[in-house]
């Protein structure tokens, strides 16, 4: 599903240049729920923003479903993001003054699905996230989990290929952290492919493999036995 | 990329933004408003100085005759010309190419009497011609007319005042008033928007007057209309031609700066209207300051609209949205914004000029109004500004990328 193989990254920052990836290989196959831990500096944020298409290496190849990922124009990676990937970040990202039915229909709206199609399309994603019965609230009126939630429907609302969280329970509590990751867990074992940036370790141990990060290249990278968020919820 | 859902997205986000778009709506409206009412105001002064200075026929000659001041052919200096009928006739023949029509003029105050009232007024005896030189407004009966002046009738046509000083509520029509002792039959009355002592005036036929002064011929002025397509530089031209024309005819000197006078108003015209040219650029001068405080207001807060919302852009273009269509989002919104805020504007403003109307006429603004294609140029002139105001941040804003918008706190 996902190949990066010797992918470099630096930054230009001032004279000399930081030389953020240093050589990344790593491939993830469908169905995963894949870790990747390392703390801040690590290059942990930069690859996300490689595979997210967010950003470009200056060298090394990645493809996506078998399709090169290479010298995308702003509008190219637009409808790729839009078609292959479903994004979850730390601060949540909702648009304030919409509804969390209007937030999740609208990556549909950018596909080019009519009304009807996305509001129905939303609705059932809501539900599938447990927010029947919020769809009309706007984030504000929501919880820290809530918000999450409806940021999670909305990556998967365009069946995404990939979903890409960006530390997803960094700003919630501990509790509410394993009721997403449970939901996480759900959704990784419907057969979508996840991948997880975090840097805290029982995070990390609720998925089914974890790559460590230190200073641009993977130092670790190993399979675990998952634990079940479920299981910490109660 | 003008669909339903586009509309859609667009009403919803004015919806819940309702003070962004009121703001940037406001300074639209504002802007067309001011420049509407200004444009006006100046429009109205100059109407007022229109109708202040050029009442009268434009196209004119006044000729008066003078004291030469150099002897020629035999004659001495100081010699006083006098212009007769046959002046007239001539100048009638000589130029009838250039000329619409000519009358003489002879001025004189006289005593007039009806009944028991009695006053002094000017009497003019003129030809048929006058009225349309002094823009006279028959309002009953008629004017001197060229019967009257081959058959030496003794009519006279009195002004409005005239009229309701001596006749008071009685009907001057077909009545008689006694001028210097002499009587006269009313045939018309008229007024004059020239002001009150031209409607303090008494029109006879000046052929009448030269019998009643001891049957001369000698007139005191003369004054004709030349027809308008010759144009400023054609009426100077005839000017001086007339001139040189009179003085070989009355042996004066043509180096002597005496002797003939002309008074062109087509020079005074053209004075007019160079001022009322200036008066013009000062109102587009007013009317473009308007406009572009207009538009650096509205490239302002486009340029917050799209700060204040990179965020949002950012999350857009993470979740798919191409930098075409965010482009396109804004020029959108921006344009249908200004659209609907102009047109407000704009009536608002023609609202005022109209309601304003002759209200104002005390301070020298008459019928302030604005042509409609002006204000219309103006209200797409700032849309049009207003959407590339829009478009610069946004172009901007597309490009950023997405991850740097999110993390912007």
């Amino acid at each position: 599903m996902i190949n990066l193989s010797d992918i470099h990254k630096s930054y230009n920052l001032g004279s000399n240049p930081l030389h953020v990836l240093k050589g990344i290989n790593l491939s993830i196959k469908e169905g995963e729920l894949v870790a990747i831990m390392g703390a801040s500096g690590s290059g942990k944020s930069t690859m996300l923003n490689i595979l997210g298409m967010l950003d470009e290496a200056d060298s090394g190849t990645y493809s996506l479903d078998n399709i090169p990922i290479v010298k995308l124009n702003e509008t190219k990676a637009a409808q790729y993001r839009n078609k292959f990937l479903g994004f979850v970040f730390q601060s949540f990202n909702l648009i304030s003054y919409k509804t969390a039915l209007e937030n999740v229909s609208l990556p549909l709206y950018y596909q080019g699905l009519s009304r009807k199609q996305r509001q129905k399309k939303a609705k059932e994603q809501l539900i599938k996230v447990g927010l029947g019965e919020r769809t009309h609230h706007i984030p504000n009126e929501l919880s820290g989990g809530e918000k999450q939630r409806v940021a999670i429907a909305r990556a998967l609302v365009t069946n995404p290929m990939v979903l890409l969280a960006d530390e997803p329970t960094g700003a919630l509590d501990s509790k509410t952290s394993y009721e997403l990751m449970a939901l996480i867990q759900e959704i990784n074992d419907k057969g979508k492919t996840i991948v997880v940036i975090t840097h805290e370790s029982d995070i990390a141990n609720m998925c089914k493999r974890i790559v460590y990060l230190r200073d641009g290249v993977i130092v670790e990278d190993k399979k675990i036995k998952q634990k079940k968020a479920k299981d910490y919820v109660e | 990329m003008w669909s339903r859902d586009r509309w859609q997205e667009i009403f919803e986000t004015l919806r819940k933004n309702k003070l962004r778009a009121s703001l940037s709506g406001f300074t639209i409206a504002l802007g067309i408003f001011i420049f509407v009412t200004l444009y006006g105001f100046g429009n109205g002064l100059k109407n007022a100085f229109q109708e202040f200075f050029l009442d009268d026929a434009t196209n004119t000659l006044w000729i008066y005759p003078a004291q030469t001041t150099k002897p020629f052919k035999g004659f001495k200096s100081r010699r006083n010309i006098e212009f007769k009928n046959d002046d007239l006739e001539d100048i009638q023949n000589d130029f009838s190419l250039f000329i619409e029509g000519i009358t003489p003029r002879i001025s004189r105050g006289a005593k007039v009497n009806y009944k028991t009232e009695s006053n002094s007024y000017s009497v003019r005896a003129v030809g048929p011609l006058h009225q349309s030189i002094e823009k006279s407004l028959v309002y009953a009966g008629r004017y001197i007319n060229q019967i009257d002046v081959e058959q030496f009738s003794k009519h006279a046509v009195i002004g409005r005042l005239v009229a309701k000083d001596l006749f008071k509520s009685e009907n001057p029509m077909g009545k008689f008033v006694i001028i210097n002792d002499v009587a006269f039959k009313v045939v018309g009355l008229f007024y004059d928007e020239g002001g009150d002592n031209e409607e303090r005036i008494i029109y006879i036929p000046y052929t009448t007057q030269q019998q009643l002064l001891g049957g001369t011929d000698r007139i005191d002025q003369i004054v004709l209309t030349f027809r308008p397509e010759i144009g400023y530089n054609g009426a100077l031209q005839l000017e001086a031609n007339v001139k040189r024309y009179l003085k070989r005819k009355h042996f004066i000197d043509p180096e002597d700066p005496a002797g003939i006078y002309v008074r062109n108003v087509a020079s005074d015209l053209k004075r007019n209207q160079d001022f009322a040219s200036v008066l013009q650029y000062i109102v587009t001068f007013v009317g473009m300051g308007t406009l572009i405080a207009g538009i650096i207001g509205i490239s302002n807060i486009m340029v917050y609209v799209v700060r204040e919302r990179t965020k949002e852009l950012g999350i857009r273009k993470a979740i798919g949205a191409t930098p075409k269509s965010i482009i396109g989002m804004i020029l959108h919104e921006s344009i249908f914004i200004t659209t609907v805020a102009g047109y407000l504007g704009l009536i608002a403003g023609v609202g005022t000029l109209t309601l304003i109307g002759d209200k104002l006429e005390d301070f020298f603004i008459y019928n302030p109004q604005i042509h409609f294609g002006t204000a219309i140029f103006a209200t797409f002139l700032l849309i049009g500004f207003g959407a590339i105001a829009g478009y610069v941040p946004a172009k901007r804003a597309a490009r950023i990328k997405p991850i740097l918008a999110l993390r912007d706190e």
